[in-house]
């Protein structure tokens, strides 16, 4: 039995990246912060001393160009891994994401491809300013060419972000800040692989199928146990969020029927809906309640003093479950 | 205290050949009677390319094109001087600059007319697929060289972009990273003085776009883009520059768009047909053709011949690209990711 060091999932993110560095020497890591400071949530902590400025780069204040090059360097055949310090930061390299990243390997019929991994800390609940708080999946899911995941605990950051690093295409990995020291576990010092594509049941049941991924899986599960007396429901952490692991919401959905697609992402055009209309595409004659959806709102992410009314709460969630049970 | 001047920049100007085909022997790059005529023959081969690409868009035969017209010596002079295993990261007006490095011309006829295959750039041609988002390859193009220094190859990239590239913020991320990390690239902008409608003076208040350069730690130099000699100079000095670690060179080629910005626009809606007429006056194939009559190397039976073989490889490459079997529906989701999701396989077998 190897040893398993007792992490959270910042920890979890700056030990597999060494890890991951030690195993390939292509890999290599760039971003703003990165370097000496060890990133603003240290998620490279010790990688600038352990491997040097040629491989953990402090890049200057320039998204599209962390980006960008990260691509012309994932051509040149290393494994970049990028870091966008947070996600209202990133929106000035989605031109390269959308435009680039995802169109190469089609645009050149395989000539070409990109292998870069774009860390990107998402999501509020930490009283952060302005454009610190938002949780942007829906564009990247929407983007065809890149794959978009999500841990929401340590163990699967790890085998995550090294299914992530391998993967010959572009992943955007990105990570729950609100719950990046929330939870310490067991992180196996293997090389292990969580599949990119594969959602979990995190917690198995029969009566209301709970689809979540991320930070707000931790008001899901509360919500579910605060239910447990009256309502057996099912979890599923989807964990990639495209591609979109449907055959095991499907197989949830057929056994329960009902279903609460929980994102802190605004409502319109958020995830929530592709997979309301993927179970009614798939399992309509199965559903004995229309799918609900618990979600942020259709407003910009407030500042701190209003974000938990803004962010889908335990009480919201367990309301929702309710609903579908009764209905 | 009195106020300091802490920096001065110059911009130089380099100009061998002038209209008539005359040389400054003193500044004349290294170039024997065989690359010149091998550079003369590409751009000859390039605008032939480019007559018949035109005439098979009014056909219906490929879509939209992009003529690289009047900008044969900044593409090829600059291409031609790259050795073997460097690299070019083109933008989409980079036609010339793709044959001079060799890319079978069926597969620029393949690309523009509507097949991705055409840009499935072969294994043995160091150039990567077209760029259409004004600048983006910048970042590209700096990444690569980023890469190759890192890897301690001898190896250096050339990116071309256009004059409105310079006003995108990739195109100042690009040269920012780059002078930074001393990377081994060449910046060749061609100034064709338009993009689309809106005239180089409408797109900076710079008094050249070379000068940007030193904003970004490292040199830009203008030179006539219409004369090839200039242009091959001027790269040949930025890529052994580069070869020493010297980093980047930023090379503003004073050009002119002859054509229309591409097959869809209509130029004459916004521009003086006296200033196309100036610049057909500087026309840069004229131009060597004329220093090599005043050199020897040209007679007429020589221009026959160059041309003949031109059509000849030209009408070839159009058979080939035409013979090319229609591309299947099912390519599209067979290359979006190495492995196709399961949501791929749905929608490709929908279309069955």
């Amino acid at each position: 039995m190897t040893k398993m060091p007792q992490l959270n999932i910042v920890q979890t993110v700056s030990f597999t990246l060494r890890q991951e560095m030690l195993r390939d020497p292509a890999v290599l890591v760039l971003g703003e912060d990165v370097g000496k400071n060890g990133g603003v949530f240290r998620a490279t902590e010790g990688l600038f001393n352990e491997f040097g400025d040629n491989r953990v780069i402090d890049t200057p204040l320039s998204e599209s160009g962390i980006v960008g090059t990260a691509i012309g360097l994932a051509l040149y055949g290393f494994r970049p891994v990028a870091e966008i310090q947070f996600d209202g930061f990133l929106y000035p390299a989605l031109d390269q994401l959308i435009s680039h990243a995802g169109r190469i390997r089609s645009r050149s019929r395989g000539r070409f491809h990109v292998p870069l991994v774009l860390r990107v800390p998402y999501g509020g609940g930490i009283r952060a300013p302005e454009h610190h708080s938002d949780s942007p999946e829906a564009f990247l899911a929407h983007t065809p060419g890149i794959k978009v995941v999500v841990p929401s605990n340590p163990y699967d950051t790890k085998g995550l972000l090294i299914s992530a690093i391998k993967d010959p295409d572009p992943v955007i990995f990105l990570e729950p800040k609100r719950i990046y020291r929330a939870i310490r576990a067991d992180v196996p010092e293997d090389d292990y692989a969580v599949p990119l594509g594969k959602a979990k049941v995190a917690k198995e049941g029969k009566d209301v199928t709970v689809i979540s991924w991320g930070s707000m899986m931790r008001p899901v599960m509360e919500a579910t146990e605060s239910l447990q007396e009256k309502i057996d429901t099912e979890v599923i952490d989807l964990r990639t969020l495209t591609p979109l692991d449907e055959e095991t919401v499907m197989r949830s959905v057929k056994k329960t029927g009902r279903v609460v697609v929980v994102h802190e992402a605004p409502k319109t055009c958020g995830l929530g809906a592709e997979i309301a209309a993927s179970i009614n595409e798939k399992v309509f004659l199965s559903l004995e309640a229309p799918v609900e959806r618990v979600t942020g709102f259709d407003v910009p992410f407030p500042l701190f003093k209003l974000e938990n009314y803004y962010l889908p709460s335990v009480n919201r969630v367990t309301r929702a479950i309710e609903r579908v049970a009764d209905f | 205290m009195p106020k300091q001047i802490v920096k001065r920049f110059e911009v130089s100007y380099l100009k061998i050949l002038d209209e008539e085909g005359k040389c400054d022997e003193q500044l004349k790059p290294s170039l024997n009677q065989d690359q010149i005529e091998d550079m003369f023959e590409i751009m000859i081969l390039a605008r032939t390319f480019d007559e018949i690409a035109l005439r098979l868009q009014r056909e219906g035969r490929i879509g939209t094109y992009a003529s690289a017209k009047g900008q044969e010596a900044a593409q090829v002079g600059s291409a031609y001087a790259l050795g073997k295993t460097d690299w070019m990261f083109p933008g989409f007006r980079e036609n010339a600059a793709y044959i001079a490095r060799g890319l079978p011309i069926e597969m620029l006829f393949e690309y523009w007319g509507g097949d991705e295959r055409g840009s499935k750039i072969p294994e043995d041609v160091n150039a990567f697929t077209t760029a259409i988002p004004v600048g983006t390859q910048i970042l590209h193009a700096v990444g690569f060289a980023w890469g190759a220094k890192l890897r301690k190859d001898k190896k250096v990239v050339l990116a071309y972009f256009g004059d409105g590239a310079t006003s995108e913020g990739d195109f100042h991320e690009g040269l920012n990273f780059a002078g930074l990390y001393k990377v081994p690239i060449i910046f060749l902008c061609q100034n064709n003085q338009w993009a689309i409608s809106v005239p180089r003076r409408m797109q900076s208040a710079s008094e050249t776009l070379a000068q940007k350069a030193f904003g970004y730690g490292f040199e830009g130099i203008q030179v006539d883009g219409n004369d090839v000699f200039a242009v091959y100079k001027s790269t040949r000095d930025a890529l052994e520059k580069a070869y020493q670690g010297l980093g980047p060179t930023l090379i503003e080629c004073v050009t002119y768009r002859m054509a229309d910005h591409t097959t869809s626009d209509d130029a004459s809606r916004y521009r003086d047909p006296k200033e196309v007429e100036e610049w057909t006056k500087k026309d840069p194939i004229d131009r060597l053709r004329k220093y090599m009559k005043r050199v020897g190397f040209w007679s007429e039976e020589y221009e026959k011949r160059v041309q003949v073989e031109a059509d000849e490889k030209v009408r070839r490459a159009v058979e080939k690209a035409e013979l090319v079997s229609k591309p299947v529906a099912a390519d599209m989701f067979a290359w979006t990711f190495e492995t196709m999701p399961p949501r791929l396989t749905e929608e490709m077998q929908s279309l069955q």
